[in-house]
């Protein structure tokens, strides 16, 4: 949630409400678990521990006024590092959907190389799952939870194959200069 | 959008400078001194005119070393089984090279090329293609006899790969008389019968459970360990896991080049959550 909320202000200085919104809008349904005041609570404690600053308070002609944070040198680090670091194999679908709407809201990573980098991470799991299920009995007790296993990642995999399609398709250019 | 894009480069082509063949496929072997058993260069295959035209593979380079277990992985339309005929020989490049054992077989004669496909790949398809009125061992010889092996020949082969893949019992079966895994069994004895260079297997899982699944890997993994070279058309991921190396495919073009034999081993503990 951190890292999300400061990859947004990476974008652009923002206030509580608009990351809300945003986020609200990267999660769908899923977004309704979200409640209001996790957003501002998530702001205060990055405030505290130094990686966004209030940039100004915005006072609209009706409605409450709104602090607009901005992420400072360290919260800039901090988002770069996040988006870098390899997802792991059990990081669940909604954290690293919001990884790829980050790396592209703040242009800080290529959501085709993170997809690109996880199907290849994941294809390895699924590579010694898959040759560990070789070596067992499909009806004993290892080689059925093997299977599963074995079916999660390929489950994981199908779903990477949509996000690269949906990914690309939005890419401004940058077709053809896929890295192996 | 890519359709398009796509067929605007593809009118371009034609004589066109860029890139010319001499630099050499992308993902080449360096240690592999014999040089790849399968090579393409450039290949493209084009379907259709003018407005309808569809490249279905369009400028593959591709290199598999000979020993190598390729998979290719795509959505289903990507060009993967057009790109498998023609590794094959069974169709014709519209543009580029196809290079097998160190021959090019793109230009060769119908004849030429039905010998070559006969000694030197051997085919298993989705739906096996065996024959319905001949047994398991008539089936496996058929491809030997074909090749100008003698009837004795023929036979102590077929046997001896009939037990290979574990249907010794069930030799003079008919198709129709053997489970789907068995079947696809057959197929892949009836692949080898001739010692091919190359084995090629269009979707060889796509109507098997997953338990006939994992016999076929297993023998796949065996013909791997035997130093044969093996080329996996697949959409099922964990077929294509079980592979030395995999290629993805996007619209006729290789998408991603993925190395899957030794190394950047993560441990099974990490996918329980276990890794402390």
């Amino acid at each position: 949630m951190q890292d999300v909320v400061l990859a947004l202000l990476v974008k652009e200085p923002s206030h509580g409400y608009h990351l809300r919104g945003r986020l609200a809008a990267a999660l769908g349904p899923l977004g309704e678990a979200l409640n209001a005041g996790q957003v501002y609570v998530t702001l205060t404690r990055l405030e505290k521990a130094g990686l966004v600053v209030q940039e100004r308070v915005d006072v609209p002609v009706r409605g409450p006024r709104r602090k607009v944070y901005a992420p400072t040198a360290a919260g800039q680090e901090r988002v770069a590092a996040w988006l870098a670091e390899d997802a792991g194999p059990r990081t669940d679908v909604a954290e690293f959907h919001l990884k790829l709407v980050a790396a592209a809201e703040s242009g800080l990573a290529d959501p085709l190389a993170l997809v690109d980098a996880r199907r290849r991470e994941l294809m390895r799991s699924l590579a010694e799952a898959q040759h560990a299920a070789l070596a067992h009995d499909v009806d004993s007790e290892a080689g059925l939870l093997l299977e599963g296993i074995a079916l999660r990642l390929q489950a994981d995999l199908r779903w990477l194959e949509a996000c690269g399609r949906t990914w690309s398709a939005r890419a401004p250019r940058g077709k053809g200069e896929e890295k192996a | 959008m890519t359709r398009d894009g796509q067929r605007v480069r593809g009118r371009s082509r034609p004589g066109g400078a860029d890139g010319g063949p001499g630099t050499g496929p992308a993902g080449r072997e360096p240690g592999a001194a014999a040089g790849p058993a399968l090579r393409t260069v450039g290949l493209s295959r084009v379907y259709g005119e003018d407005e309808s035209m569809v490249w279905a593979v369009d400028g593959v380079d591709l290199d598999v070393p000979a020993g190598q277990t390729l998979a290719v992985t795509g959505p289903s339309g990507c060009g993967k089984s057009t790109l498998l005929h023609l590794l094959g020989g069974l169709d014709r490049p519209t543009d580029g090279e196809a290079w097998l054992g160190g021959l090019r077989i793109d230009h060769l004669g119908e004849r030429a090329l039905a010998r070559l496909r006969r000694r030197a790949v051997g085919f298993v398809f989705q739906d096996h293609h065996l024959m319905h009125e001949l047994t398991a061992a008539e089936n496996v010889e058929l491809p030997a006899l074909l090749a100008g092996a003698a009837p004795r020949t023929a036979r102590v082969r077929a046997a001896a790969l009939l037990d290979r893949v574990g249907l010794t019992g069930r030799a003079r079966h008919l198709p129709s008389e053997l489970s789907g895994g068995q079947r696809q069994r057959v197929a892949i004895a009836r692949a080898l019968v001739n010692e091919p260079l190359v084995v090629l297997a269009d979707e060889p899982t796509g109507n098997l459970d997953s338990a006939a699944t994992l016999d076929i890997l297993r023998l796949f993994a065996e013909l791997r360990a035997g130093g044969q070279t093996l080329v996996v058309v697949t959409h099922d991921e964990r077929v294509a896991a079980t592979a030395d190396r995999v290629v993805s495919m996007r619209d006729g073009t290789l998408a991603g080049d993925t190395r899957l034999d030794g190394g950047g081993s993560t441990g099974l503990g990490s996918l329980l959550g276990w890794e402390g």
